[in-house]
């Protein structure tokens, strides 16, 4: 399942519910609004989606991940509009039946999710100004957020 | 042929438009975007960005129909 959402996102146990006794091992990752980043001080932050392309975009991730690692279960989450500190912009829940599939899954979906989810983030500094971030997440993994 | 070409994030700031319907004689989103570009002044050039149409991501080669929805992704910044 994959969700984006204005809201405030679900945890992990609403995402990704305890239903397949199967599952021992259950990695989830969030990442949240920080107050910071390149030595400029953050405010907020605002997501602008494409919504059609980050559903579909987001569904195939999910699907693929399943394909990758195996008996896995995954879900993801991303918000989108205006965020304030601390509050989880993506949520990634991946469930196996041991730890390694699901940790594995869980970092190639927010991997996947930061190269290819059309999502963009806007920063709100102290001084009130604005600026779209460069993305600097190609290779350097999963940066939260 | 008339599609509807989307603006997200720093091309919609350039654009001042989320969205536009462009008539012209334009087979790819590559000969779209020489077309747009003729319009607008853009921050970003087609080697940062990725297209899709009808949200599906595809490459600037593909041929476009009448009445598609294309974008011009500029480099992502989710998560």
């Amino acid at each position: 399942m994959f969700v984006l959402q204005a809201s405030p996102l679900p945890g992990g146990a609403d995402l990704l519910p305890p239903g397949d006794l199967a599952c021992g091992g259950v990695v989830v990752f969030e990442g949240r609004v920080r107050d910071h980043n390149e030595g400029r001080a953050v405010t907020a932050l605002e997501y602008e989606a494409y919504e059609a392309l980050a559903q579909a975009e987001g569904e195939r991730i999910l699907a693929e991940a399943a394909q990758r690692f195996g008996p896995v279960r995954v879900a993801a989450a991303h918000r989108q509009g205006l965020l304030q500190l601390g509050e989880a912009a993506v949520v990634v829940v991946a469930a196996s039946a041991h730890r390694q599939e699901a940790f594995a899954a869980c970092r190639w979906v927010i991997d996947a999710i930061k190269e290819r989810l059309p999502v963009w983030k806007r920063e709100h500094y102290v001084d009130g100004t604005r600026a779209w971030v460069a993305c600097g997440c190609h290779h350097h993994g999963p940066e939260a957020p | 042929m008339k599609v509807t070409v989307r603006y997200f994030a720093q091309l919609r700031d350039a654009a001042g438009t989320g969205s536009e319907q462009v008539e012209g004689d334009f087979r790819t989103p590559a000969d779209l975007w020489t077309h747009l570009c003729a319009r607008h002044v853009f921050p970003l050039g087609a080697a940062d960005l990725r297209v899709s149409v009808n949200a599906r991501y595809v490459p600037f080669e593909a041929p476009l129909g009448e009445g598609d929805e294309v974008a011009f992704i500029p480099p992502v910044s989710g998560g």
